[in-house]
């Protein structure tokens, strides 16, 4: 039974990833506007030579 | 079929408006003036002409052309306006109100097409700000701005725009805090599934190590997220009051002290899980009870109003000034159309003042020379020039702001319900858990403190302090969709406790569209031109309204121009001698009857015929004058009292119409209300309400267009939905007994929980069943009966 040790921290290891990957979207401002990409995707990429950033 | 055609043929490809002439045809397609046929023009040299595929008629109307960007070359503004910039790149952030359509999101992120300068752009649609990286050696943040204009999208940049960036604060960590507190609940929820369902005696060392990972586990959700419980509840200490977050401090700090003392000494599992719940659930009501209306800002004050820069004049030269350093004795030049930011005495030009938005009344004032002009007023007609008599600080509009009304903060406000509760229920909790450990302490110690903490943790007041947000957010998220709009979930309380109204007359109980407009003239085309050409140099908001009904025409040079303040306008068009005004002025006295304002027209002599333009009163008026039953009303007016009359229908006598009231004049009417006990709500709309409003308990601006600039206030209404009104606050009635009804829900759950704990008997699993089951059904109970109430005001 002794493996539950290893089997918990594997399960708060990754439960730990997820959170840190919810922290690093919130920091990049991923959550700040959760309305604009839902039109920005909707958009047609018709150019041709569009020199994106 | 044929209706289509002729709406093709007759409306603007860009911004829809109808094409009154024939001139501005472009490739097949018709343009209502010659900006919107430029901006065409531009998109179509870039390539950029899917903007018209996504909408019909994305475009704003381009008929005016006046370009006034000069101060953006000033680096003191510069600097002040952007984000960020070093050698290469400087970053921007405006606010473009024109932006509502996906051909908007479009195009504003495809400005690198028009010029390569642009790095990036990205477009926040609910914010309506557009976010810019550009190259600023390649082009200056002043060619940007006219650019945006040019293809009609034009930033509203304003005083506030520089003060909002200093003070700035950080944000506060609320969702990481709420994702923080979930990640530890779920992970000891699971943790403690073994202690509830028993673990056999040979696999006692697992209770240990759960134990110990509850604790730890506990530790970032007592310290991390549940901080500002104890921050709270400490100042409210220090204050010498009680308020909700100190019995929550109390229980938090309870739980934990507990469960590490229980794991410690191996006497218990501790109650870790009730613990991260109880938090988790309590940012959740928090973050519920923040939510608030990013597209519309109630934070504005007179520096939302007033420019960025003024003109200076100095030898000669004219120099933008930043406001802030506008001093006395400066001379100053303003524009058709541009605001005057401090008291200032004329100089030179004609000045005619449409004073609207700071008095209420609708004639714009002749001023002469050597006269004081207060600030706020905005000169119509010729270019001015005046001279600062008093800094934009101390100058009358400001100081009616600066005003003891708006540094108050909110405290003598109406206190909520959960406020007033929270003091009374602190005590009694105290007071139980103090008895049940006197009572215990003789006979048990360790089951006296057992049921000391029991009591704590068992009657935490988490649903009684989630029943008020999730109920007011409930409350707001209906009045958003009826275009009424809250500051906060506070207001909805303050709503339902009013007993007077007051009201502004001019733009709140009155509107201002050409609705009401009737043309009794026997006019061809050629003479509404000229007309409508007339008018057009005139910026009185009748004359306005006559262009509006008249449609656009083709543009004709006026000369020999006159406005003669009071009485009309004169001028001479195509050769035609016109004039348009009131009846001496033009020169009829055929004495027709008299029914609203009447705008006579003759052109060459000739007596034409007159327009009519009824005073038009919103909609629902009638319904909101049958609150009189319920409420004191009363009505406030900047205006002459010409319309006392036709207004005094709507009220119950006439002594509750106030005209010729000035800004101060309805502040200490709403004051001496105030004195008499009264809970005040006021509906204003303009800038000479502002003082009222905020000096009401509960200030509603009205406004048809909920993005345009509105006074401070602590709730914005469309004019739409003015009608509603007696049912909004019938609802906020519901609401408030919603949140009672809730109350009595939770305070039964505590008394279930109490009568366990005082015995010192609680079970981790009662408390950890208790605690989830009482907040899932108050946050039900409080959704659904909010959704039902609405239905019942017709609100849903």
């Amino acid at each position: 039974m002794s493996i539950i040790y290893f089997l918990i921290a594997c399960s708060v290891l990754l439960a730990l990833v997820f959170l840190t990957a919810f922290f690093w979207a919130q920091r990049t401002g991923q959550n700040e506007d959760l309305y604009t990409p839902s039109v920005r995707i909707l958009l047609d990429d018709t150019d041709d030579a569009d020199p994106e950033k | 079929m044929k209706g289509s055609q002729t709406l093709e043929k007759t409306s603007c490809y860009h911004c829809g408006d109808d094409c009154t002439t024939q001139n501005y045809i472009l490739e097949d397609k018709h343009f209502c003036c010659q900006g919107c046929k430029s901006v065409y023009q531009l998109l179509s040299a870039s390539q950029l002409c899917n903007y018209y595929n996504y909408n019909d008629h994305p475009g704003a109307t381009r008929a005016r052309t006046d370009r006034r960007f000069e101060y953006l070359s000033e680096p003191s503004i510069v600097n002040k306006l952007i984000d960020y910039t070093d050698e290469q790149v400087t970053m921007v952030t405006f606010y473009i109100p024109h932006i509502h359509c996906s051909s908007c999101l479009w195009l504003l992120e495809k400005l690198n097409r028009i010029n390569p300068a642009i790095h990036y752009c990205r477009v926040d649609f609910l914010k309506k700000q557009l976010n810019i990286r550009f190259s600023h050696q390649q082009i200056s943040l002043r060619q940007l701005v006219e650019l945006l204009y040019d293809i009609g999208y034009e930033p509203l940049i304003s005083l506030q725009d520089v003060i909002k960036k200093q003070n700035a604060t950080g944000k506060d960590q609320l969702v990481q805090k709420i994702a923080v507190a979930g990640f530890c609940f779920g992970n000891v929820m699971l943790l403690s599934f073994p202690e509830y369902f028993g673990i056999s005696l040979y696999e006692q060392s697992f209770k240990q190590f759960f134990g110990w990972l509850n604790v730890l586990f506990g530790l970032p959700v007592v310290f991390y997220s549940g901080r500002e419980y104890f921050v709270s509840a400490w100042q409210s200490l220090l204050r010498k009051s009680l308020n909700i977050d100190f019995p929550l401090a109390l229980g938090v700090a309870v739980l934990f002290l507990r469960t590490v003392f229980e794991v410690f000494t191996h006497t218990g599992a501790g109650f870790a899980d009730t613990l991260c719940g109880l938090v988790f659930f309590l940012l959740v009501g928090k973050f519920v009870q923040k939510k608030t209306y990013h597209h519309i800002s109630f934070e504005r004050d007179y520096r939302s109003f007033f420019p960025v820069a003024v003109n200076t004049m100095a030898e000669g030269d004219e120099k933008p000034v930043p406001l802030s350093d506008l001093h006395t004795g400066h001379r100053i030049r303003i524009r058709n159309n541009e605001i005057i930011p401090a008291d200032a005495i004329l100089l030179k030009g004609q000045a005619l003042i449409d004073f609207s938005f700071v008095t209420g009344e609708a004639l714009p004032v002749s001023k002469t020379l050597g006269e004081i002009i207060y600030a706020g007023g905005r000169q119509t007609g010729e270019a001015i020039e005046l001279e600062v008599v008093k800094p934009v600080s101390q100058s009358y509009l400001t100081q009616l702001w600066n005003n003891e009304a708006f540094t108050r903060k909110q405290d003598n406000r109406i206190q909520t319900f959960n406020q007033k509760v929270s003091k009374y229920f602190t005590v009694a909790l105290l007071l139980i858990a103090i008895g049940s450990l006197l009572f215990w302490l003789p006979s048990d110690i360790s089951r006296g403190i057992a049921a000391f903490t029991a009591v704590l943790i068992v009657a935490c007041p988490c649903a009684l302090a989630l029943s008020t947000p999730f109920t007011m957010s409930a409350a707001l998220s209906i009045f958003d969709r009826n275009l009424f709009y809250l500051k906060n979930t506070a207001v909805v309380e303050q709503l339902a406790a009013i007993d007077t109204i007051v009201m502004d007359k001019t733009g709140t109980i009155t509107t201002g569209n050409n609705q009401c407009i009737q043309l009794n003239a026997q006019l061809n085309d050629n003479e509404k031109a000229l007309v409508y050409n007339i008018c057009m140099h005139s910026s009185h908001p009748l004359s306005r309204m006559i262009c509006r009904y008249l449609g656009n025409h083709e543009w004709a040079p006026v000369t020999g121009l006159a406005e003669i303040a009071g009485k009309g306008i004169v001028g001479l068009v195509k050769g035609c001698h016109v004039r348009i005004g009131s009846e001496q002025h033009v020169g009829s006295y055929n004495n027709t009857p008299s029914a609203g304002t009447k705008v006579h027209i003759s052109i060459d002599g000739n007596y034409k015929g007159y327009f009519t333009l009824a005073q038009q009163y919103r909609e629902g008026l009638k319904n909101i004058s049958a609150l009189e039953k319920e409420y004191e009303m009363f009505l406030l007016s900047g205006d002459q009292d010409h319309e006392r009359f036709e207004l005094v229908r709507f009220f119950k006598d006439s002594g509750r119409l106030f005209f010729n009231q000035s800004p101060q004049d309805k502040l200490d009417f709403i004051n001496r209300i105030q004195q008499h006990g009264n809970k005040v709500m006021m509906i204003g709309d303009g800038l000479n309400d502002a003082g009222a409003l905020k000096q009401s308990d509960l200030g509603i601006a009205v406004t048809d267009n909920v993005n345009n600039f509105s006074p401070g206030s602590d709730a914005i209404m469309d004019g739409r939905s003015f009608a509603k009104l007696p049912g909004f606050l019938k609802f906020s009635k519901d609401t408030v007994r919603i949140i009672h009804a809730s109350f009595v829900i939770s305070l039964t759950y505590n008394l279930i929980g109490l009568s366990y704990a005082v015995t010192g008997k609680l079970s981790p699993l009662f408390a950890a069943i208790l605690m989830p089951v009482s907040t899932v059904t108050i946050i039900s109970f409080t959704s659904l009966a909010t959704h039902f109430a609405a239905r019942k005001r017709k609100l849903s």
